[in-house]
């Protein structure tokens, strides 16, 4: 069939075309992969060639604040089913999305999630602030619902999808069905909440002529959570020092076959394996038997497996507290897992892992209680390392061991020491890409970057440098790293200083907290090339910043807006809003962890 | 005409040893200097090395070598006082990898510096009035001379003598002191009265000996001085030229040579004839190929006699015909010893000149504890010993007993054998390095020891030295036994040479492990014992039973294999 297919001349007319790019113009690479299902299934006849008619009526605006990812797929999926089933959508993100216009609206959904510390995540910034405002106009015409995505190991769970939830309503909108908190895995309940949407609203009326419902033909395999892809484990290797105080590893995995893409600034989701140690200390303290038979939905497995593979033993989350805290009839912890004392609840999810909880406060379990208590074991996301077009088939992931001690005891991370302590090569991992649109290269490649990534938040810009090697990009490159050591936490040194010397990078300022007595963070260099750094924003450079949300992110914040005030000879309020509007035009941009 | 070596560029390029070091030092991103820093570093006595036990596991970790600097202080003499000691073991620990290293050369060097702490470690080294200028690169090394003599009359002279050639001899840069010591950089440029701006081709280095003693190795030197000494004066000295160790496995242009004599010069012309071989040799060095750019080189291709014309002509000195003298032993003479002014000194034995706590035997908290008693003198040997001199009885008991608690005297441990080795640096530093050198003699001697013992032989001295290379920094030809690092565990074993250090060694077995050698000395050690004439050395027993061909001169060094 294909054979015939050069011959044919240019199918559309240019007018057509024309359409035809701007319509693709915005679209990033998961979108187009999709249409071009979409226009498989068209050709294939799976659909009779004509596009579904407006819903007479109102437009339903769905609005997506997103930070990884999670929530625009969500709003995606459900702006793609609200249109098979002929209802007229207009989708956005809130980034993109004029507050003013707010009070124009009368159908619309939210999905939101939360990052930080109970913030919003950065396309949402400005819109949270002004919902919240004073400034927020009454919404009396309008009905709403929410969603919000979440993950209960936080102790301001859902904090945003609330806020928005409450506000709305205060301002005299109409809520269309209850909010739904959606945790770390937020498909089936993001699923019940588009389905309690659609109840909620009439048939729209041209409902007969409606295109069935479209999902991508893909040319090439989706994989999610539920179809992860076991990649081969090419390579573990440390890459901190002999005398390091932590231990690092550079992760490489083969993706031969699979199909699978990425583009720099995507992560890579990995389901974890539990350390066995971990599973036996579980199983002593608790005193039941690794063997017996307990079911996960409908299905019937060995409680060690399951808690080897399936179920969450370190980290802890909200309804694992709730559900402990009944089985050992504690109040105090009930108390604090009820979020009646949300400083405590912090400090305890700050230090305690599940194993921990089990041994402080003691409970007579068996097998089912204790599984039924446990939540559902959560990927880990790990910023890609390398860019595809400079290594075909692979990919690579920068991971920190997360091992210390506390009571007395070792406790290890799930996945990080999975990854780079009980992995060898040949193994297989499950994996799959989580698309993040938010954290790219300029589509301009002669565009200025100036990348922040201290400690493994250098994964990332690794993927940069070497992707705009790959393609020639003219634009110029700066590093800011930080770790604590020189001698031995200096990650991927050789290579930054072969992109130094080929002039892949044109500078590289790194700060090691502690060589000397004063400890000297990115933040502090940042500062010192203050002069340099505004010239670079004024050559339309792009920063990007990746690691430690709580202290390294803000931290670099406030030194870019100082630098821009102090440079800029503006105030303090003038710098924020400079750095708003860079965020708002896509040239800052942070993946934060 | 063939073209300059690249070390020739980067000298007449650095504005006198300036280039980029100050920048190089700033550089956080990398603990290295820039690549021609990394010559120019070696003129202020500073190498830069990593460490090679850990080369791979690094490269596998995308990290850099772990670079560290070797730091080489200046000891005119070897002399240094107990403040000194006491500052460079300061420095040591504080610094560097909390050792001190005591050099075939009376010179100390610090290992394991880096580059964040190079700065103020030099600082650390020149706050007791010792730099590290020109202890490395291509002008006069250290200059040695012996740090003991029964007549102490002529021991201070020769002693007075060496200061002031080691003063001529030292360039005039303001570079060092503007780099290391903040020192602000003077308007006008830096003339070098001696070296001129590209120095000399090649490293180049003076000793002094007081026969009988050849301690310093005088023969191994590009310039030596012998005492000349008539009814307890010192009258003059004969001048030695073209001495040399250095050479490289499979290139026979390169060989290890001794100093001819060039004559005799009374007292007051040392000066005058030192500053003239200088000269000649950087006018007429090769400057082109840094193999054959030693004195030894110039004076094989150009002959002695031309050499001889060459000096008397830059100097107006006449020179005279040598004078007779006599050397019994390159090695050093251990123990107490009371001077004419009755000054006692203890000689005693730096396995390898590491001064270090192992074990019981706990040499760096020792000296450090008899420095602080702040009476006498701290003398560097040329064989990597210490003296402590100049001391009275009560002070005499003192230390003794400081000795013997820290397990320092040497006839408690080491056999004739041990107190006769020596060995170069060699792992994991030295960049040259193709085998173990300091750190694995100990254990052969130990090996080797228990076949002397066989042998009858354990009061008895034979020289041996070990060096991980063919560089010879521990001066392995001219030891008796001399083992040369071939590659990782193998070693060439050259035998005949003479126990004064005047005769060289000759290529007895090649590329050999530890069972070889023991295999092939074993055998020699018993025959040795039972067939040995009167007072003959093992060097000399070899060469007359024929179990190795006699080498009369640097040039039939290489032969066939014995
Ligand atoms: C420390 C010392 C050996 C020891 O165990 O004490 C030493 C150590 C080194 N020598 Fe040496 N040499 C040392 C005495 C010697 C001697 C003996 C002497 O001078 O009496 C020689 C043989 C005499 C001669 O110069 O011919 C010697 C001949 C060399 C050579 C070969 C020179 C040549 O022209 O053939 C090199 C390599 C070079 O210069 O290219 C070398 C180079 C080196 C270096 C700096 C390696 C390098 O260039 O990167 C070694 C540093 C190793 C380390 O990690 O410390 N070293 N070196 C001695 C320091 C003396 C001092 O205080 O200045
Ligand atoms: C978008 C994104 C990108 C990311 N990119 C990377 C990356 O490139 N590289 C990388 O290494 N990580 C990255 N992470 C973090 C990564 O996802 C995991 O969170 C991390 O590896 C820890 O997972 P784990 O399963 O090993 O630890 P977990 O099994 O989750 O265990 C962590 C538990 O240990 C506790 N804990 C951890 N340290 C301590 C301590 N010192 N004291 C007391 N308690 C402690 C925590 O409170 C928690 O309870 C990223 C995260 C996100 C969201
Ligand atoms: C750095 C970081 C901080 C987070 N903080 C919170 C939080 O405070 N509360 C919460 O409920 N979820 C928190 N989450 C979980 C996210 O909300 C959750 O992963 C969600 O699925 C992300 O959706 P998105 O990809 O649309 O942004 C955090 C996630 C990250 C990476
Ligand atoms: S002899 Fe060779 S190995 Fe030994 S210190 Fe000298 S250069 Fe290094």
């Amino acid at each position: 069939m294909s054979a015939t297919a050069p011959s044919l001349p240019f199918p559309l007319s240019n007018e057509q075309a024309q359409r035809v790019e701007d319509a693709f113009s915005d679209l990033d690479a998961t979108q187009l992969q999709w249409l071009s299902g979409y226009a498989a299934g068209l050709a294939a006849g799976a659909v009779t060639a004509q596009t579904p008619q407006a819903a007479a009526g109102e437009t339903w605006t769905i609005l997506y604040g997103s930070q990884t990812g999670n929530g625009e797929g969500i709003a995606r999926r459900l702006a793609d089913d609200a249109r098979a089933k002929g209802y007229t959508v207009a989708i956005k993100s809130l980034a993109d999305y004029k507050p003013s216009s707010l009070k124009k609206e009368t159908l619309a959904s939210f999905i939101i999630s939360t990052h930080g510390e109970g913030d919003p995540p950065d396309d949402a910034e400005l819109f949270h602030e002004f919902l919240l405002s004073a400034k927020a106009p009454a919404l009396n015409t309008l009905r709403y619902n929410v969603l919000a995505l979440g993950d209960s190991s936080y102790v301001n769970f859902c904090q945003t999808g609330r806020e928005f939830d409450t506000r709305l309503a205060e301002l005299g909108a109409e809520r269309l069905t209850p909010i739904v908190e959606c945790d770390v895995d937020f498909q089936d309940a993001s699923q019940q909440w588009a389905d309690a949407t659609f109840d909620a609203l009439p048939t729209p009326s041209n409902a007969a002529s409606v295109v069935p419902r479209l999902r991508a033909v893909p040319d090439q395999p989706t994989f999610d959570r539920d179809q992860p892809y076991l990649a081969e484990v090419q390579a573990v290797q440390r890459i901190t020092g002999r005398d390091s105080t932590k231990a690092v590893y550079h992760v490489e995995l083969s993706l031969e076959g699979s199909g699978l893409h990425y583009t720099p600034g995507d992560s890579l989701a990995v389901l974890p394996i539990n350390p066995p140690a971990l599973v036996d200390e579980l199983l002593a303290v608790t005193g039941v038997d690794g063997a017996a038979t307990i079911t996960l939905g409908d299905e019937a497995v060995e409680l060690r497996s399951a808690l080897q593979t399936r179920l969450e033993i370190t980290a802890l989350s909200l309804p694992f507290l709730r559900a402990w805290a009944e089985l050992a009839g504690d109040d105090w912890l009930k108390n604090v897992a009820d979020g009646n004392d949300k400083d405590a609840l912090a400090k305890l999810i700050d230090s305690h892992q599940v194993v921990d909880i089990l041994r402080r406060f003691p409970a007579n379990v068996d097998a089912r209680s204790l599984a039924g208590s446990l939540r559902r074991l959560a990927p880990r996301s790990y910023s890609i390392a390398s860019s595809l077009d400079a290594n075909p088939d692979e990919v690579h992931l920068t991971v920190a061991e997360v091992a210390y001690e506390a009571f007395d005891r070792p406790h290890w991370g799930s996945a990080s020491t999975y990854l780079g302590r009980r992995l060898t090569e040949g193994d297989r991992v499950a994996v799959y890409v989580e698309t993040n649109t938010r954290f790219r290269l300029p589509e301009n490649a002669a565009a200025p970057i100036v990348m922040v990534g201290p400690g493994t938040g250098v994964a990332p810009f690794r993927a940069f440098v070497e992707d705009r090697v790959e393609h020639d990009a003219p634009g110029r490159n700066w590093l800011f790293f930080g770790e604590r050591n020189f001698d031995s936490d200096f990650l991927y040194q050789l290579e930054w200083l072969r992109h130094l010397k080929q002039g892949a990078l044109q500078q590289l300022d790194v700060a090691f907290s502690r060589d000397q007595e004063e400890k000297i963070y990115v933040q502090d260099r940042i500062r010192e090339n203050a002069e340099e750094l505004v010239r670079w924003i004024d050559d339309g450079a792009y920063i990007y910043v990746c690691g430690d949300a709580k202290h390294m992110a803000p931290d670099v914040h406030d030194a870019l807006r100082d630098v821009l005030a102090a440079q800029r000879g503006i105030g303090t309020d003038a710098a924020e809003q400079a750095l708003k509007d860079l965020r708002q035009q896509g040239r800052y941009q942070r993946d934060v962890y | 005409m063939s073209k300059l070596s690249d070390v020739e560029r980067i000298k007449s390029d650095s504005g006198n040893l300036r280039g980029s070091l100050s920048e190089s030092l700033e550089a956080a991103i990398t603990g290295a200097l820039a690549d021609d820093d990394t010559q120019l570093s070696k003129f202020h006595g500073i190498y830069q090395q990593d460490d090679r036990d850990i080369r791979a596991e690094r490269k596998r970790q995308k990290l850099e070598p772990a670079y560290s600097f070797m730091i080489r202080a200046r000891v005119p003499g070897g002399l240094c006082t107990p403040d000194q000691w006491l500052n460079m073991d300061r420095v040591a620990t504080r610094y560097a990898n909390g050792s001190i290293r005591l050099t075939t050369r009376q010179a100390f060097q610090l290992h394991g510096v880096i580059k964040r702490k190079l700065k103020q470690t030099v600082a650390g080294i020149n706050q007791a009035m010792m730099d590290t200028l020109a202890a490395c690169g291509d002008v006069n090394r250290n200059v040695m001379a012996p740090p003991l003599s029964p007549n102490t009359r002529v021991y201070k002279a020769v002693q007075t003598h060496a200061r002031e050639l080691s003063d001529h001899l030292t360039p005039a840069t303001g570079a060092y002191h503007e780099i290391w010591l903040d020192g602000e950089k003077l308007p006008t440029p830096d003339v070098e009265p001696i070296y001129g701006n590209t120095y000399l081709p090649r490293k180049f280095k003076t000793a002094f000996a007081i026969p009988p003693q050849n301690d310093t190795d005088v023969f191994a030197q590009d310039l030596g001085f012998i005492a000349i000494v008539e009814d307890d004066e010192l009258i003059g000295y004969n001048v030695t030229v073209g001495g040399g160790m250095g050479m490289s496995h499979g290139e026979p242009a390169t060989y290890p040579r001794l100093a001819d004599q060039l004559g005799f010069v009374s007292v007051d012309d040392h000066l005058k004839v030192g500053e003239a071989v200088v000269t000649t040799q950087r006018d007429h060095g090769d400057r082109t190929n840094r193999k054959h750019a030693r004195l030894k080189y110039t004076i094989d291709d150009r002959g002695i006699d031309w050499f001889r014309e060459e000096v008397a002509k830059r100097s107006g000195v006449e020179l005279q015909p040598p004078r007779p003298y006599t050397f019994v032993a390159n090695g050093d003479a251990y123990g107490w010893q009371q001077d004419e002014d009755g000054a006692w000194h203890y000689l005693f034995f730096v396995e390898n000149g590491r001064v270090s706590d192992v074990g019981e035997r706990r040499l760096l908290s020792g000296l450090r504890a008899i420095a602080e008693l702040g009476t006498g003198e701290f003398r560097l040997t040329p064989n990597q010993n210490l003296v402590i001199s100049g001391l009275d009885d009560a002070a005499r008991l003192e230390v003794s007993e400081l000795l013997a608690t820290y397990g320092i005297i040497n006839s408690d441990w080491a056999s004739a054998l041990r107190l006769n080795s020596m060995a170069c640096v060699a792992m994991p530093t030295c960049s040259l390095a193709m085998a173990e050198s300091e750190r694995y003699l100990p254990d052969l001697v130990t090996k080797l020891d228990a076949a002397m013992r066989d042998a009858g032989l354990e009061d008895d001295a034979i020289t041996i030295r070990m060096t991980g290379c063919p560089n010879g920094c521990a001066r392995p030809y001219i030891a008796e036994i001399g083992l040369v690092g071939k590659g990782p565990g193998t070693y060439n074993l050259y035998l005949g040479a003479g126990f004064a250090g005047d005769r060289l060694g000759c290529l007895y077995r090649e590329n050999i492990n530890e069972t070889d050698i023991l295999a092939a000395l074993a055998p020699l050690f018993k025959a040795y014992a039972t067939d040995r004439e009167p007072g003959e050395h093992f060097g000399s027993f070899c060469i007359r039973t024929g179990v190795i061909r006699e080498v009369t001169a640097g040039l039939n060094f290489h032969g066939a294999v014995a």
